[in-house]
């Protein structure tokens, strides 16, 4: 399947609302899209719709053997799988670039940063750690996978809870949930990457660009901190060339949003904490919520409204020509058409007295029509 | 597992050892979730759960175009790890199932693409897949000649048959079953079995299917309206 091409206009469009710092949903420069996390029934999984933009992280983990060089510490593996139900453009099993690029991304922004701590997922020595797997699914591709794959991935990661073990020398227990509680991972901090768009070679910029956004876009800047405002990976791409205060702006911006998305985070792991020690369920079809209409419910969007009558007239006045007024009903009708119409109607019409003739068929079929003015005859 | 794809089943009412309960889980669907294909759908059964999307009538690659019917693709990506053997068979399933229900030759040379995520797993993972996938079939507005609905039962080691299974219940069942069932005739469609069982029990079983499939056919088209200007083409 291929993903439906931008047409010109629409790109010039779109080009020419940003210069005019406007954006297609009505959002400012620096504003982030509706950020919801929701969380599903098991440890570790996580869901993140940032707008229109949804993914799931699932968080797993098993007992294997460590690598060579470091005996002492646990495995992490991210995987972000771009599944074809999020854009038709993506393909099932191909590599593509922006597949690699998001992967790896994700990888230096978690796994580089050395959020979690991995000496603590560590078993038997040089024979048995935990290997965490963090699988990352697009499901709706609105533009800034990036961002919500990040997100959902360190909300997963800070939701998930191993097994607990016991070892006796080279035996090693795993308890079952129900026999002892899981335990969370260590997380030092939470990393959480925020997409800078630029347009015109670097003049103007979007945080967090929308799928059309990112189709004009000329090149992105991706920042990944934490709440502490310590940079944890920074890549620009595009081939875009970004001054020193674009990027110190840049980074500035980056620390606000981090803190706005960790608040969030925190509070989703809070109520969902809540919810599950007050015992509820926390199934699938019992958090439906019954009767009420959730996907086709739009949010407003705010639109800029001040100038709109003004700007409206005056293009229905460029476009439109005067409206004529015809005094006087003239006409003329096929004698076969005539029988089949209503002799009220054509009172109701009028035509122009003199001049232009309007010929709507020259055919010989019956149901032709004829306005001729010269002879003002009542048809028969 | 074998899938076998069986049209039309007479049965006479047969001695059934053990007893039939029909019960399903809770279940929920909400239609439209996804802005990006042309029809998506979210199927819950208890708390296993599974979200469909469906792209189509698209382009076809020339390699697998077909000149009189269009083209279904149907993935399965599994929550942990890479799709396995395991979800390719589960995709001929719902595949079968889905060709026999849409009117394929309206377009031609085209591909319909459905891809099926699980959310989580617990029981009946093929039943609720194949209700995802008819949901999301209708909510893309894709003509059918049916609507098919999926049920899944177990029979456990004592013969007591079990409807929609939890993950534990299938764990110790003898034999597993899944049918795909159509809303017109009641006709299976599809059945995937996996274990041991006798005749005499899966006769007894499926006319207790076709019990629960206008039960949880009435209930799938009751659970659209969350969406209510729905238009099925259905003829």
């Amino acid at each position: 399947m291929k993903d439906t091409p931008l047409s010109n206009c629409e790109r010039d469009f779109l080009l020419k609302a940003i210069e005019e710092k406007k954006r297609l949903d009505g959002r400012q420069t620096y504003d982030y899209r509706k950020i919801k996390i929701s969380f599903g029934t098991d440890y570790g999984c996580c869901f993140v719709d940032l707008g229109q933009t949804r993914v799931m992280a699932q968080v797993s983990c098993e007992l294997v053997a460590p690598k060579e060089n470091r005996p002492n510490e646990g495995i992490m593996f991210f995987n972000i799988e771009l599944s074809p139900m999020a854009s038709p453009g993506f393909e099932q099993g191909r590599q593509s670039e922006l597949s690699v690029k998001l992967n790896r991304q994700l990888e230096r922004c978690l796994r580089n940063s050395k959020c979690i701590d991995t000496e603590s997922l560590c078993v038997v020595s040089g024979e048995k750690v935990w290997q965490i797997r963090v699988d990352v699914h697009t499901l709706n591709n609105d533009g800034n996978l990036m961002d919500a794959a990040s997100i959902a991935a360190i909300t997963a990661l800070c939701h998930f809870r191993r097994p607990d073990v016991s070892t006796q020398g080279q035996e090693v227990t795993v308890y079952s949930p129900e026999e002892r509680d899981p335990i969370p991972l260590s997380i030092y901090h939470m990393p959480i990457s925020v997409s800078f768009a630029f347009f015109q070679q670097g003049t103007y910029l979007l945080v967090d660009p929308c799928e059309r956004e990112e189709r004009v876009m000329d090149g992105l800047l991706v920042i990944a901190m934490n709440k502490h405002r310590e940079i944890c990976s920074i890549q620009s791409s595009g081939g875009i060339m970004l001054l020193k205060e674009q990027v110190m702006r840049c980074s500035k911006i980056a620390g606000v949003k981090v803190s706005e998305i960790t608040e969030l985070i925190n509070e989703a792991l809070l109520n969902d904490r809540k919810a599950r020690k007050a015992g509820g369920k926390c199934g699938f079809a019992e958090s439906m919520p019954q009767e009420r209409i959730t996907a086709l419910k739009k949010d407003e969007t705010p639109v800029e409204m001040t100038d709109v009558t003004e700007t409206a007239n005056g293009i229905i006045q460029k476009g439109e020509a005067a409206p004529q007024t015809y005094p006087e009903l003239n006409y003329k009708l096929g004698y076969k058409a005539c029988k089949k119409w209503d002799t009220v109607l054509w009172h109701s019409f009028k035509w122009p007295a003199g001049g232009d003739v309007v010929e709507i068929s020259d055919s010989e079929e019956e149901e032709v029509v004829i306005l001729n003015p010269e002879v003002p005859e009542k048809p028969k | 597992m074998t899938p076998s794809a069986c049209d039309k089943s007479a049965f006479s009412t047969m001695e059934v050892c053990g007893s039939l309960t029909v019960s399903l889980r809770e279940f929920g669907c909400e239609q439209s979730l996804l802005s990006r294909p042309d029809g998506s759908a979210s199927f819950v059964q208890g708390d296993t759960s599974v979200m469909a999307g469906v792209y189509g009538p698209a382009e076809v690659k020339v390699s697998k175009e077909i000149y009189d019917r269009a083209t279904l693709e149907v993935l399965v990506q599994p929550k942990v790890g890479l799709p396995s053997v395991r979800e390719r068979s589960q995709e001929q399933c719902v595949r079968e199932t889905c060709e026999a229900s849409l009117l394929l030759t309206l377009h031609p040379r085209s591909s319909l693409t459905l891809i099926l995520q699980v959310l989580h797993d617990d029981g009946s993972l093929l039943s609720c897949c194949l209700n995802a996938a008819c949901m999301a079939l209708m909510d893309a507005g894709l003509p059918m000649s049916c609507l098919f609905c999926g049920v899944t039962c177990a029979i456990s080691t004592d013969g007591q048959i079990i409807t929609d299974p939890t993950a534990a219940q299938e764990k110790e069942s003898r034999a597993l079953m899944t049918f795909a069932i159509d809303s017109a005739k009641h006709s299976v469609l599809m059945s995937s079995t996996k274990g041991s069982f006798s005749v005499h029990e899966v006769s007894g079983l499926m006319t207790g299917k076709k019990e629960c499939a206008p039960f949880q056919t009435n209930k799938t088209v009751n659970a659209k309206p969350k969406r209510p200007d729905v238009t099925n083409r259905l003829h």
